[in-house]
């Protein structure tokens, strides 16, 4: 860990030095480690320590960046004096906003000395508790566990400093028993409520009771979603269109839609970066303090999330969800939200499943992809757990299923939400979602394997 | 550096590592983004790191760092080397890595003009031009050029007596136009979607894209597409264009043939694969028509290369042979563990066949796809849709999904054109096709000649934990496929 003073120092002196009008520079710093595994026992085992040094400078409208991983004074030198030449050979970029001024950054606390102090044998014990579970039962586990300390912070020429020091945990695994398969996944940032044993445990009863999976046809059908599935929709609805630079080219499922009911009254939506419930990031990458905006309010979509170009253009500020600007392509992204939450209903999951006369319990989607983006129509598959449900009670396993599904009318078919939500970080940035019920979920084809 | 690399190994063995190898890796990345006629951003990306990769006690550990002294080298071997016997805590058997590799020398990409010695008045002024005629077609929303230039070195080094120094040189390029109506949007995108086409070649490959002189097109069929008609839902002949047939075999050929996915080790990100080792040799995978290679060697190939990151030279594998799949691509362990499985076979060496690439210092080495090959047919395009009574030709991937085992499958394409009485004719939006991947190549009956090849670049392929973007090649052609289904969303 390199630490806010070492760090602010670091920035400062590059500040110094810059010939440019306006000069940003920002700083990621990992330190982190993961441990993976797969029949039973670790076959990868790794440990990173980088820093990423991004400088972005202005020359009146000319904007130029440049990238290093060197911290030495020379390094930072040279990157300024790459990013300042690149920003000379540049026609002016009028709608250029300039950078932003200082803003107050709350700070929150997210670091825990436990996660930053895990060794790799305290990853090789937890892992092997996993697999000794599925060893046990007859299956065969697989996953990754990962503990890592990550700061950032933020320094531009108009005064802006703004540092955070977060700790991150992720667990994953997939248990495989026979043609049964069983997953579980948290992140956390604080190692206390990651429960790998308990994880560990209900991917290897997922596993074992989803064999002998029946087939089934596609067809439309009422579902129950575990959060898994949950945040694979949440995270495609944030990419693909609650950022203003998507609403402004128009290819966001908001557009048109804004104030308007199109989802169940039971669907909110927000993004809040300084939730301690999530993984905290308190301020983006331009340094401006992270808002909690809300997305979708009872069913209406209420607006995209701005970083200062996209709100520049409509005469209002950014609600601190830039991007990292210094690599051109985050351009074609525009502002992004990282830390979606969903509003917790008031049902159980065994009182969603009793709701159901027929149709399908779905522990999570996999590779997923968009179809097309008004509505984010998704296409992917059901992973590691689908379930018959009849007459409310999980009747049989089934065989898996790809999907052809509008996310948006989706949600405009949740009969009930769940009232635990777990953090998940599967996607883009994380989620804290529940489980849902939808009354409707289009499937529209099946995996078998045809013979030689 | 020398001597940080030496002071790693040599750490690395005295804390008790039975094998060592350690990679030290520079890389510069220039990028360039026009977006709707104006400049978003040149960037230019250095990064510099090693890591070293050990066994130790039987078993893996890898560690890494960005900073290069002698003192770090030290600390970071021996980081590994605890790794490795935390990993022992919980091993099965001891890896097996087979016989020593002894690899000395050097490789540089082969290009023409380096694309680093091209002015940036140069690169701006195509991609401003290129954005500026998308533009003035009207109709269109937004626009995107891009161009990324990559310069990597890396210096390899094992205690077996390995020392190898390369050079990979890359260019790439590629243009968007997006196109909007009241309820409908289009993206078109040339020379391949996601972002641009890649290769292994110098500033040369970017004048040949020639993207000033593509864009009005591909800015015309994005607006054209706003009130095409849908794709039909129906079972029916369907021509790839080639950029699609590149994706096809990457998804449903690539990722199934790499081992490690197929032992397992991937099963909790990745997934696994159809191909289980008894199929080797006696699977029918596709037609007789379909021979598929993997082969490092091409050139200008996005997965060409020296040797990969064991120091195993770059070779060329055939992986299905007139229909037959044949082969696996291997790392040094996996081809142990194949032998082990199944004894020696002509399709069984024991011997890596040197496909193992980490996507930087930072990262241990995977198997990860070279150049994976449709070898070229015999039809001229003209000839092969003149010889397709009905059917549908698809071009240029949007979307694409496939299960954990590559074989059920849905591609989204970009544009389509209804073929009747062996011509093209009207012009279809939102086609999606679907299969199962052995059924899919199966129902192959036609591929275009060499005319029409062309080695596709991915320079986004996924795999990995922590995640790894790997740079891959697919030669391909146009090539037909029967009673497949088809159909339209939205």
């Amino acid at each position: 860990m390199l630490g806010e003073s070492h760090i602010r120092e670091l920035l400062e002196n590059a500040l110094r030095i810059s010939p440019a009008d306006e000069t940003e520079i920002v700083l990621e710093a990992h330190d982190s480690a993961l441990t993976r595994f797969a029949n039973n026992t670790i076959h990868q085992n790794v440990a990173e320590v980088n820093t990423e040094v991004a400088i972005r400078v202005v020359l009146g409208k000319r904007v130029g960046s440049a990238i290093t991983n060197r911290l030495t004074e020379e390094a930072l030198e040279k990157a300024i004096g790459e990013a300042v030449a690149l920003a000379r050979l540049q026609p002016e970029n009028p709608e250029f906003p300039g950078l932003p001024d200082p803003q107050p950054v709350e700070p929150v606390t997210a670091f825990d000395e436990a996660v930053a102090g895990a060794t790799p044998e305290w990853r090789a014990r937890a892992v092997g508790v996993v697999c000794r579970l599925a060893e046990s039962a007859g299956a065969s586990a697989a996953g990754a566990l990962s503990t890592g300390i990550y700061e950032l912070a933020v320094a531009n020429s108009r005064g802006v400093f703004a540092y955070h020091v977060g700790t991150e945990a992720h667990f994953t695994t997939v248990v495989m028993c026979d043609d049964g398969s069983g997953y579980a996944h948290r992140a956390a940032w604080r190692l206390a409520d990651l429960d790998v044993e308990a994880m560990g445990r209900s991917a290897v009863d997922r596993a074992l009771r989803s064999r002998n999976p029946r087939p089934i046809e596609p067809d439309v059908y009422p579902v129950v979603l575990e959060p898994y599935a949950v945040d694979d929709i949440l995270s495609w609805l944030g990419y693909a269109g609650a950022g203003a630079l998507a609403v402004h080219e128009g290819r966001s499922w908001m557009n048109d839609r804004i104030g308007r009911p199109i989802m169940s009254p039971l669907v909110t939506i927000w993004d809040d970066g300084r939730d301690v419930a999530g993984l905290p990031l308190p301020f983006d990458f331009e340094g401006i303090p992270r808002q909690r905006v809300v997305i979708v309010e009872k069913g209406v979509p209420q607006g995209p999330v701005y970083d200062t170009v996209t709100a520049a253009r409509e005469g209002r500020y950014s609600t601190g969800h830039a991007l990292p600007r210094s690599r051109p392509q985050m351009a074609s992204l525009g502002p992004i939200p990282l830390h979606l939450f969903m509003a917790p209903g008031e049902a159980t999951l065994e009182e969603m499943i009793r709701q159901v006369d027929r149709g399908l319990y779905i522990t999570r989607f996999w590779y997923t992809r968009l179809v097309h983006p008004r509505d984010c129509v998704l296409t992917g598959m059901t992973r590691d757990g689908v379930f018959w449900i009849e007459k409310g009670e999980i009747a049989y396993p089934v065989q898996n299923l790809r999907f052809t599904q509008g996310y948006v009318p989706a949600l405009a078919q949740v009969r009930a939400v769940g009232k635990e939500r777990w953090v998940l970080s599967e996607g883009f940035g994380f989620t804290c979602v529940p489980a849902l019920l939808l009354e409707a979920f289009t499937f529209t084809g099946v995996t078998e394997m045809p013979g030689n | 550096m020398k001597e940080l690399l030496e002071r790693a190994l040599n750490v690395a063995q005295l804390k008790g590592a039975s094998y060592a190898d350690v990679r030290l890796v520079h890389r510069i990345e220039q990028s360039l983004l026009v977006r709707n006629g104006v400049v978003q951003g040149i960037s230019q990306i250095e990064d510099m790191g090693f890591g070293v990769r050990v066994i130790a006690d039987g078993a893996w550990g890898f560690a890494s760092s960005a900073r290069l002294t002698p003192e770090e080298a030290e600390q970071v071997a021996a980081r590994a080397v605890q790794i490795a016997k935390a990993s022992a805590l919980f091993k099965k058997e001891d890896v097996d890595i087979g016989p020593p590799v002894v690899q000395r020398g050097t490789y540089r990409t082969p290009v023409e003009v380096d694309p680093f010695t091209i002015p940036l008045e140069k690169k701006l002024e195509i991609l401003l031009a290129a954005d500026a005629a998308m533009r003035g077609v009207k109709g269109i929303a937004a626009t995107e050029a891009e161009m990324v230039f990559l310069r990597e070195r890396k210096t390899f080094a094992s205690t077996e007596g390995s020392w190898i120094e390369q050079e990979i040189i890359e260019s790439g390029c590629g243009i968007e136009a997006l196109a909007v109506g009241p309820d409908e949007v289009q993206r078109r995108s040339y020379p391949n979607s996601v972002g641009r086409h890649q290769m292994t070649r110098g500033w040369e490959f970017i004048e040949e894209c020639d993207l000033p002189g593509n864009a009005p097109r591909i800015a015309e069929e994005a607006v054209a597409l706003l009130t095409a008609d849908p794709c039909p839902d129906t079972v029916t002949t369907v021509i790839l264009g080639g950029s699609q047939v590149a994706l096809q075999i990457h998804e449903s050929c690539g990722h199934p043939i790499e081992l490690d996915r197929v032992f397992g080790t991937e099963a909790a990100y990745a997934g696994t694969s159809f191909l289980t080792p008894e199929k080797l040799g006696a699977f029918r995978y596709g037609s007789e028509v379909v021979n598929i290679t993997a082969d490092a060697t091409l050139p200008g190939g996005l997965g060409t290369f020296g040797w990969d990151d064991e120091g195993v030279p770059a070779q060329r594998v055939d992986i299905v042979k007139e229909g037959l799949f044949v082969g696996y691509m291997t790392s040094r362990e996996t081809a142990r563990q194949l032998l082990r499985l199944l004894g020696p076979s002509p399709y069984v060496t024991g011997l890596s066949n040197g496909t193992m690439r980490a996507s930087g210092w930072n990262r241990i080495p995977l198997i990860r796809m070279t150049n994976v090959n449709l070898l070229p047919g015999t039809w001229r395009l003209e000839d092969l849709i003149a010889d397709t009574e009905e059917g549908i030709f698809m071009d240029t991937n949007r979307s694409w999904s496939i299960d954990d085992k590559r074989l059920n499958f849905q591609f989204g394409c970009e544009i389509a054109w209804e073929i009747r009485g062996g011509k093209r004719t009207r012009l279809l939006k939102n086609p999606i096709y679907t299969g199962i991947t052995p059924e899919f190549w199966r129902s192959c009956d036609a591929v275009c000649n060499v005319d029409y090849w062309v080695i596709w670049g991915t320079p986004n392929c996924g795999k990995g934990q922590p995640s790894q973007l790997a740079h891959t090649g697919h030669g391909a052609a146009p090539a037909r496929f029967r009673n497949v289904r088809a159909f339209s969303r939205k």
